[in-house]
């Protein structure tokens, strides 16, 4: 029975790689060390919802053709459109993302990745002010403050407060695992005396824990490393910290200015900040100058709350400004397991990291005019190669409309709304399972996606698939040319 | 390739009519007259193809560096034509127009200074982007903590051989130290500021570290020397580290190879104690080089203009920022090195700016043997590699220096060594300056020459040395150097007047090091591999499939 060491995760951008497989008749039948997503992706990939064969639309209904076939019919399309949009690439290999930009640069559209949905406006405030980040690892070694913003790593990145923060061994700094173990179990101790009290006095009596407390928590002046969460509600994340901060709504810039504000030593003259009383802002500010080292990952709960790049820009200020008092950094928490890499591929090719339009023949950015869904909200392109994305699903109703509209190309493992709505829908085999390739971390740590079982019959990596269109156009290109 | 003026300095050949042979990809005695491709060069300048020694053309930083700066790009963007892909520039280019842009300047080999090790696989990737040179890449290894950590304890031997796995599984070519010890401390948010302080956490000094991996050099038998960007780097004063520095390493000089090569040397050549009292220290560096063997330098020259700072060290970008208050970006890389990136612009006005710029030429010229020094501007800290041309002329004529003297902060100008200095640079000087030399340095048997059996990297350059005097129409030689004639890489002409004309990939070169019993993975060493860093130690190294066109350079070493 083979097993297979050292696998990189395909799902979340902690892409673990630490993840060992036992394979049993060419199937995953064990997943060791991996959280629950990334145990459902190796041993779900097979299911139902997989694609399996090429399909053009023909007559309204989609139907089965050869590979050579929709290769065919996708390249027209591209060389037809005036401007195509080639969308998606954040869950797909380097690789493939370099040939997709290719493919754009040849056929003049706009390409673009799910940062723009995302973690665009986090990029826009890095080109506005710059950042101070390091790798995980260095978060691991030396980080004694840990403050997760506007995101609950518990539930959406599950191994990193184990594997990069509060949770792991480092050289500087120790786990706090047991610290929160005796936490939780203390917790449940106090829930059982609650309801005993509860059954002896038979009503209501008054909580051990109010909700809002008057006094800073004193697990913030415990020894050791510290883990704030700041969130508009208690999350999972929330429980595991030693201090949570319930931030009002849509409130997160005024609550990090102040910050900032009490950073450099300067007086509130307010009693609470987006309900946060102050005196626990000036305990966290105190406990923010006072670290060796302190680390800030932040979510959609800040790119895509109100202000959107507006609280990037106040964070990574914030940040930026504790780095003339102590050691801070602060690194966005990417979703999609390459979506770090998308940014990358596209930055070296073109200079930009995604909305990267083609059309006057060399590479223009300009978020708001040349990304996805601006284009499409305008109703300026003509067609459209979705790779790696479900964007009829997520996007805006109205960009999604004018998406299907036109001529849709899609390139997908897997049966998504997209894809039921293409006009060409070319399956292709899984990047990190049944074929390799490379992917970037959160960090930007590059690391190799393996191939650990054979892809179905037929099916081939998003990278042959592109490559093959890339050379159908070119072909049609070049006809066209001796025609003329 | 025939009647062209050659100036090839590794085969002592000063401006002689030589006829040149290429066959497959490679220079050969002769060839068959009527069956070869002829090119007539009459009345234009050969060289072999240029060698950059120290340009930051990829990898993370670079790359972050490109993502933080898109008004670098705005203004400055090329086409998509039928044989060349589309590209921005302009202090830092994408993958596609750096290898373009090189190549209609007739460089065809460039060193890329620093890599994280633990990203390693980034820089290979933009380094298969880059076509029309070759290229390699080297490691940064000087606050890597199995260094400081066999350094404490005494365990050269030990070390080596671990330095020696590290090149080989990050494909690189030298090890590249960065302000030793500094990195380490800036992992806190501290930095050293001589040579013989105490990295925290760590028994050992900077002075160690330096000594420690040139000795590991040796042991290797590595081609090129230790690659070191000295402590106090951008500091007012720091000529003395720079000068303590090769003092220290004097006693390695045993052999006629070098034992350090002191990169961007006007960065670490300033006098002073702050920054109204800078001076240039350029003159006790180049006494010391002249009457020295075992120090090479580059000069780090800086180019007036707006350009995009970045190097490894973390604490001196941060001071950067606080004295610009430009964007900052800093990436700190576990138990191994950090970056830092900060938009810069020189100033002609500036009194600073304008004495650095003079520092640089200053040791160029100062430095009587053209084999010790190389010109670089350690793109793009200095400013962008496209301002070679402007270089050249300020080296070979004294009016041109004269016309950007007159230019300048006046301050500045009265300091300057300069107006004292006669010296114009030959054609043949140039070419070890910005070839023969830096190949030498570097130990690349096959280039920076136009010998037999070197590969075929030639640049020929539209400007007749016969007829022209340089020193006086050195706008003619700017020209002629800004857009090469002709370049040639591995036997085909890519690049003609300044128009690329082909797009074809250039060869990573790396060290295929050999230590006497092949190194062992042992349960200790993955360990301590998940204790230090977050990936697992079968996905750190660099797999052939990273590299396009590898091209191994086997060395034995000596442990």
């Amino acid at each position: 029975m083979p097993h297979i060491e050292a696998v990189t995760c395909p799902v979340c951008g902690c892409l673990c790689d630490d993840i060992r497989l036992r394979i049993e008749a060419g199937k995953i039948v064990e997943v060791k060390n991996g959280c629950a997503m990334c145990e459902s992706k190796f041993l779900g990939y097979c299911g139902e919802h997989r694609l399996s064969k090429p399909l053009i639309r023909k007559n309204g209904e989609l139907v089965e053709v050869s590979l050579n076939e929709a290769v065919k019919k996708a390249a027209e399309i591209l060389a037809e459109a005036n401007y195509p949009l080639l969308y998606g690439w954040s869950s797909t290999s380097c690789e493939a993302i370099r040939i997709g930009l290719e493919l754009a640069e040849e056929v003049g559209g706009v390409i673009d990745n799910t940062s723009t949905v995302c973690h665009g406006p986090s990029v826009l405030s890095i080109q506005d002010i710059g950042i101070p980040s390091c790798t995980l690892g260095q978060v691991r070694h030396r980080a004694d403050l840990v403050i997760y913003w506007g995101c609950d790593p518990w539930s959406a990145h599950p191994r990193h407060i184990e594997r990069y923060t509060s949770f792991s061994d480092g050289r500087f700094e120790k786990s706090e695992w047991k610290g929160y173990l005796s936490k939780t179990k203390a917790l449940i101790v106090k829930k059982k005396i609650e309801k005993a009290l509860k059954r002896v006095f038979a009503r209501e009596t008054p909580s051990l824990s109010p909700h809002v407390r008057r006094e800073p928590p004193p697990t913030l002046f415990k020894e050791g490393r510290k883990m704030i969460v700041v969130d508009v509600r208690r999350t999972r994340s929330a429980e595991t910290a030693d201090y949570f901060i319930q931030v009002e709504p849509n409130r997160d810039y005024e609550l990090l200015e102040a910050l900032r504000l009490l950073v450099r030593d300067e007086e509130l003259e307010v009693e609470e900040v987006a309900g946060v009383p102050v005196a626990y802002l000036e305990e966290v500010a105190d406990l923010m100058i006072r670290c060796n080292f302190g680390a800030l990952f932040f979510g959609l709960g800040l790119t895509m709350s109100r202000g959107k790049m507006r609280n990037i820009d106040a964070a990574l200020s914030l940040i930026r400004d504790l780095n003339t008092r102590t050691k801070f950094t602060i690194m966005p928490m990417r979703g999609h397991f390459n979506v770090s890499g998308s940014d990358t591929v596209f930055t070296w090719q073109t200079g930009y990291p995604y909305a990267v339009d083609f059309s006057l023949c060399y590479p223009r950015y300009n978020p708001g005019e040349t990304s996805a869904v601006d284009v499409l909200l305008r109703g300026e392109t003509d067609a459209s190669l979705i790779v790696a994305s479900d964007p009829v699903s997520n996007f805006p109703r109205k960009a999604a409309e004018h998406l299907v509209k036109n001529p849709l190309i899609v390139i997908d493992p897997h049966v998504n709304a997209t894809a039921q709505m293409g006009d060409v829908v070319i399956p292709s085999a899984l990047v990190g399972v049944e074929v390799e390739g490379t992917a970037y971390r959160m960090d930007h740590v590059p690391l190799p996606l393996k191939k650990v079982v054979e892809p179905p019959e037929g099916l081939i990596s998003d990278e042959e698939i592109l490559r093959k269109i890339l050379s159908e156009v070119r072909k049609i290109k070049a006809g066209k040319m001796e025609e003329s | 390739m025939s009647n062209g003026v050659v100036f090839d300095p590794l085969n002592g050949i000063d401006g002689e009519k030589v006829d040149i042979a290429v066959k497959d990809g490679k220079i050969v005695k002769s060839v068959s007259e009527h069956r070869a491709k002829k090119i007539d060069v009459a009345g234009m300048i050969v060289m072999p193809g240029g060698v950059d020694i120290h340009s930051h053309i990829a990898g993370s930083e670079v790359n972050t560096g490109r993502l933080l700066r898109p008004e670098d790009h705005f203004k400055d963007s090329e086409c998509k034509t039928s044989v060349t892909r589309s590209g921005v520039g302009y202090s830092i280019p994408s993958t596609f127009t750096t290898g373009y842009r090189y190549a209609r300047m007739g460089y065809t080999t460039v060193m890329n200074p620093s890599m994280p090790p633990l990203e390693a696989k980034h820089t290979h990737e933009e380094l298969n982007d880059i076509p029309l040179i070759d290229k390699a890449t080297y490691p940064l290894l000087g606050d890597w903590w199995f260094v400081l950590e066999y350094l404490s304890q005494g365990n050269i031997e030990e070390l080596a051989r671990h330095v020696a796995w590290m090149i080989n599984s990050t494909k690189g070519y030298a090890i590249k130290i960065v302000n030793p010890g500094g990195l380490e401390s800036w992992g806190f948010g501290h930095n050293v500021t001589s040579l013989d302080d105490q990295i925290p956490h760590f028994c050992i000094t900077p002075r160690e570290i330096i000594l420690g991996l040139c000795r590991v050099n040796k042991l290797l038998n590595l081609p090129h020397s230790v690659h070191l960007h000295t402590n106090n780097l951008g500091k007012p004063g720091n000529y003395k580290t720079a000068l303590e520095t090769m003092k220290y390493v004097e006693e390695l000089a045993n052999d006629e190879k070098p034992a350090v090569h002191i990169t961007h040397c006007q960065f670490s050549a300033f006098t002073g104690d702050d920054w109204r009292t800078l001076g240039s220290g350029a003159e006790e560096i180049a006494k010391y080089l002249n009457g020295h063997s075992h120090v090479t330098i580059d000069m780090g020259q800086v180019i007036f203009t707006d350009t995009t700072t970045m190097t490894a060290d973390g604490p001196f970008q941060f001071g950067l920022y606080e004295l610009t208050g430009n964007k900052w970006v800093n990436h700190d890389v576990e138990t191994e090195t950090s970056a830092g990136i900060v938009p810069f612009r020189y100033r002609k006005k500036s009194f600073a700016h304008a004495t650095q710029w003079s520092i640089g030429l200053e040791l160029a010229l100062l430095v009587k043997d053209s084999w010790k020094i190389y010109m670089t501007t350690d793109h793009p800290n200095g400013g962008p590699f496209t301002a070679y041309p402007k270089i050249i002329a300020w080296l070979i004529s004294k009016k041109a220096r004269k016309a950007t003297l007159k230019k300048i902060n006046p301050k500045a100008r009265s300091r300057s060594l300069l107006p004292s200095i006669d010296r114009e640079l030959s054609f043949y000087e140039l070419a070890i300056m910005t070839r023969a030399g830096q190949a030498k340095a570097l130990g690349l048997k096959h280039k920076g020459h136009l010998g037999v059996g070197a590969d075929a990297d030639i640049a020929v350059y539209n400007v007749n040395p016969h007829k022209t005097d340089p020193s006086k129409e050195y706008k003619k030689v700017r020209k002629a150097f800004k857009r090469a004639a002709y370049t040639i890489k591995g036997g085909k002409v890519v690049v003609k007047n300044g128009e690329v004309l082909k797009h074809v990939e250039g060869a990573t070169m790396w060290l295929d090091v050999k230590i006497s019993e092949p190194f062992k993975v042992t349960a200790d060493m993955k360990r301590r591999f998940r204790e230090y860093w977050t990936v697992e130690y079968e996905n750190y190294p660099v797999t052939d499939r990273y590299l396009e066109i590898s091209q191994p350079i086997p060395v034995k070493a000596e442990v």
